[in-house]
């Protein structure tokens, strides 16, 4: 075959690394992105990415507790043969970023520094101040456009993805794609295509993610047929700063660096913290989590200061929720060393000093742990099969979807600086996959037919040019919808989840797409309007809005992110010896036919008729680690455990339990 | 007795904003009064969010949304950049109290005045990555495969490269430099988009590359490995458009939102770019 193409959408740390590996295999690459790549999403990550290292493994980390954490903490959900792979790469993805000139912290002895993050008894968290997406980024982007100065790659910069384009057998041919300066609309040929769009926290309106995480992306493959899986899982960050505009993260690293989260046990104290004494104030997450404290996943760190402020009463302020994070015990030049540019952050955008006064948070939605349903082929040793043409390819032949956009890493729950991780892995990885699938095709992108790319463009200059003219009687504002819609999504589809609100809430959302349908622009010109472009992507939130309704409404379990009281498994309460065992016995019988219920990941497809998504349940690959409950901080979770590993061990060795 | 505290006593219910508009390259500028409704905690971003919103201007007509480009908001990104009462900075990061502490008046919004203007607060700003290739701002590694770690590093060389690696090319010193100075080009009839890039090319690799980009080959050739492209990047700063453009005016510095010490840059590059040159002749 001639020379291969392929279109990458996205410019972050996984579109990066994704064009950077394929143009080494001697791929040229379209990159299409709605910014600069250099502002992609991934430099608002701070606090670093992990694997397990020299200093872990002798004191007994290895690859696979580096899986086994990141299952449990997913609780699961996570299909575990990509995670196995990308666990034992992830030394190596460090060692190639250090090797690109990220600059990591250093140890005294110039080794790479490491912290502790959620979720971990280890410090695998390798770090570069407290901007380490960014760094990372930056390493990215410099390599691609060396790439680009060698005329290995070409930049679309301010281009809006608008959608694949599948030929008659429903293989995917390239994409079209929106200059969103001049408004040209473009059919891109391609020989595989890339989405690396990272998540959707707009729909929520406010949340910690760059203005273009709107999800339309992957909303668009999906409505061309693309499967989306585990759309309910959002993981809301546990400390983010308040904004009118947007919720800022501060960093998981800042409790990995020793940073303390607390509430004065006098519900609004009227104090100045620092005159508020030790015995006056509730560390409640380290008093909740003697094992983990500060350092639970993210999930539970969220519920408790959820229910600290929500259902207990004791915010630190009364008009607004918040909570303390408190660094003001860790000396000045520590705290500027490891953590400068998230108290930076903090300090320019609320006036005051975290190195002096503890800081005031409160939980935001902050990652999608779904996205674009993608394929893999499992290897004998039970990672994956380097180069199979399968991996990471969507349900559209030849659509390949990674980084956040993808739905299989994290499960019901993100551990912290996994994710960076999993971003450029995914790129890396999938890069002879892609080559090998393009090598398998009887035609290349020079062969596309014209007409196919043709109609393909001309059906989104159609929809382009009814946004514009197509609703002159209509009064429906874009802005105004979105913010609807992002009040309602943050109400009811949260940390707490409730089926009557998720049913009134699929209702209220059935009729703002419609009214979002047919909105009426303020701007209706043809140069670098925003307006039109704004209202597409705003339309393409629904879509995945329902996704996240409908699956949440559906799975009636606690999982992860996925919290619903009414739903929630007891602890136990028996003091009697004989009766607590009883009890712990009926907990783990529960568990496991819940398990047979629920353990599987959600998968929605479109139906273009109806507007709504289908919802179907696929079976998840715990071949490796068989699930076991999740007990961070239960009552009674040393009865469960027992019980749990005896069944475990029965199991194992094939026999069956007596009943008790 | 009511006694309320000063920034709530001096908390307006609406304010000024006069934004500095321009319908596409070429076109006339023009001044736009907007009215907002004050809430506490704003920037200039939920600003132009109001003012998206409205779609009407002070006197109640009609007009299209204020075209700005935003991308993090939490000043990471370098999206954001603008002329902001007459200062430049990050549209993010500037809190709303604080501008009209500065002026009680209004609150002016303008483009950089370094770069083309595509639309309103929107600039072109190509030409600040075309320095970073001029000055070839990466590390040459011979693969992407995995070969093992890199080499060890002292904390004090992370410590001086880690500042400098901070730049999110916003473009601040670009626009306080008395040296960068506008290059604006059209296209012209029947030129091919290759043709006039290259022409774009060879005008912005005349003029000065500017402190963001020396800066940047100053981090490189501090790397062990980038190292070994820094003759290249010397003598890249040695022609036209490096080093000798530079006036030595500081106020890249001092406009700088991630404080990069880019003025101890400028100085390291003119000393190694010196050291260079009598190298090269004494080579010869």
């Amino acid at each position: 075959m001639s020379e291969k193409r392929v279109v990458v959408v996205g410019g972050g740390l996984a579109g990066l690394a994704s064009v950077m590996k394929l143009t080494e295999l001697g791929v040229k690459v379209d990159l299409i992105s709605l910014t600069p790549v250099k502002r992609s999403h991934s430099v608002c990550a701070q606090g670093g990415i992990n694997s397990c290292n020299d200093q872990t493994r002798q004191l007994g980390d290895d690859e696979w507790k580096h899986l086994d954490d990141t299952v449990y903490g997913g609780d699961f959900l996570n299909h575990q043969p990509p995670v196995k792979e990308m666990a034992y790469w992830a030394p190596k993805v460090i060692e190639l970023m250090d090797r690109l000139g990220v600059p990591f912290n250093r140890t005294g002895e110039g080794f790479i520094d490491r912290r502790r993050f959620g979720g971990t008894l280890y410090k695998r968290t390798a770090f570069a101040g407290a901007t380490t997406g960014q760094q990372l980024l930056y390493a990215l982007d410099e390599q691609v456009r060396r790439q680009e100065t060698e005329g290995m790659v070409r930049k679309f910069e301010f281009w809006d993805f608008l959608g694949p384009i599948k030929d008659e057998e429903g293989r995917c041919r390239g994409i079209t794609a929106q200059d969103m300066v001049s408004m040209e609309i473009r059919a891109f040929p391609a020989d595989a295509v890339v989405v690396a769009t990272g998540g959707c926290g707009l729909i929520y309106g406010r949340s910690t993610m760059s203005v273009f995480c709107t999800g339309s992306a992957a909303s668009r493959c999906f409505q061309a047929g693309a499967k989306y899986a585990n759309g309910e899982f959002i993981q809301v960050h546990p400390t983010a700063i308040p904004g009118a505009d947007k919720l800022r993260l501060m960093s998981e690293s800042a409790r990995g660096e020793g940073g303390r989260v607390w509430v004065p046990r006098q519900a609004q104290d009227p104090r100045a913290p620092r005159d508020i004494a030790e015995s006056d104030r509730y560390y409640f997450l380290e008093e909740r989590y003697p094992e983990y404290g500060n350092l639970v996943p993210r999930d539970i760190a969220t519920r408790e200061i959820f229910d600290i402020c929500v259902n207990e009463g004791l915010s630190v302020e009364d008009d607004r929720m918040c909570v303390y994070l408190d660094l003001t015990h860790i000396p000045k030049a520590e705290l500027d060393r490891k953590l400068g540019g998230i108290l930076e952050i903090y300090e320019k955008f609320q006036g005051v000093d975290p190195r002096v006064e503890p800081m005031k948070i409160f939980p935001a939605v902050h990652y999608s742990m779904g996205g674009l349903w993608a394929d893999y082929v499992k290897s004998a040793d039970g990672g994956l099969e380097p180069g199979a043409p399968q991996n990471h390819m969507t349900s559209i032949e030849g659509l390949y979807a990674i980084g956040e956009c993808d739905y299989h890493y994290h499960g019901a729950n993100r551990l912290g600086a996994n994710s960076l991780l999993s971003c450029i892995f995914t790129g890396l990885f999938t890069g002879p996959s892609i080559v090998n699938y393009i090598e398998n095709q009887k035609q290349g992108h020079a062969e596309t037919p014209p007409t196919l790319l043709e109609s393909a463009r001309q059906a989104q200059v159609d929809r382009h040019e009814s946004l514009l003219t197509g609703n002159p009687d209509s009064d429906e504002n874009p802005y105004l919808i979105h913010q609807e819609l992002g009040d309602l999504m943050t109400r009811v589809a949260t940390v707490v989840r409730k089926n009557d609100q998720l049913t009134d809430a699929m209702a209220k959302v059935e009729e703002l797409h419609r009214r979002a349908m047919k909105v009426s622009l303020s701007d209706t010109g043809g140069w670098t309007n925003q307006n039109v472009i704004f209202a597409k992507s705003l339309q393409d939130m629904f879509p995945l809005a329902k996704c996240l309704l409908k699956g949440a409404l559906q799975r009636d379990e606690c999982r992860g992110a996925h919290y619903k009281p009414e739903f929630q498994k007891p602890s136990l309460t028996a003091e009697d010896p004989a009766e607590r065992r009883q009890q712990a016995e009926a907990w783990c019988d529960e568990f496991e036919a819940n398990n047979e219920r629920y353990l599987k990941s959600t998968i929605a497809t479109w139906d273009a008729q109806t507007m709504s998504p289908d919802l179907t349940y696929e079976d998840v690959d715990t071949s490796l680690i068989p699930p076991r409950p999740r007990l961070y901080g239960l009552v009674g979770a040393d009865i469960i455990e027992q019980v749990w590993k005896a069944r475990a061990k029965a199991k194992a060795e094939g026999r069956q339990l007596a009943p008790t | 007795m009511i006694a309320l505290e000063p920034t709530i006593k001096n908390r307006p219910e609406f304010f000024k904003v006069r934004v500095k508009r321009q319908d596409g390259p070429g076109k006339e500028p023009y001044w736009e009064l907007h009215k907002i409704k004050y809430e506490s905690e704003m920037n200039v971003i939920s600003v132009l969010q109001r003012i998206a919103a409205q779609a009407t201007n002070l006197d109640g007509k009609r007009v299209n949304p204020v075209a700005w480009d935003c991308g993090c908001l939490e000043e990471v990104c370098g999206s954001c950049t603008m002329v902001i009462n007459g200062r430049v900075r990050q549209s993010c990061s500037a809190l709303v109290d604080r501008l009209l502490a500065e002026n009680p008046d209004e609150i002016v919004l303008e483009p950089m005045t370094k770069f083309p203007v595509i639309r309103d607060l929107m600039v072109d700003r190509q030409r600040l990555f075309e320095g970073l290739e001029k000055v070839k701002a990466w590390v040459p590694v011979d693969s992407y495969y995995n070969m093992g770690p890199g080499e060890r590093q002292l904390r004090e060389t992370q410590e001086r490269n880690y500042p400098l690696s901070q730049c999110m090319s916003c473009g601040c010193c670009l626009e306080a430099c008395p040296q960068y100075n506008k290059i604006e080009l059209t296209q012209q009839q029947g030129e091919s988009d290759e043709a006039f890039d290259a022409r774009k090319k060879a005008a912005f690799d005349q003029a000065f590359v500017g402190p963001h980009a020396i800066s940047q080959a100053m981090l490189f050739n501090n790397h062990p490995t980038g190292k070994a492209l820094s003759p290249e990047r010397l003598d890249a700063l040695s022609g036209p458009g490096g080093i000798t453009a530079c006036g030595n005016a500081q106020n890249c510095v001092a406009v700088c939102p991630k404080e990069i010490p880019l003025t101890t840059s400028i100085a390291r590059a003119g000393r190694a770019t010196t050291v260079h040159a009598v190298k090269k002749w004494f080579d010869k």
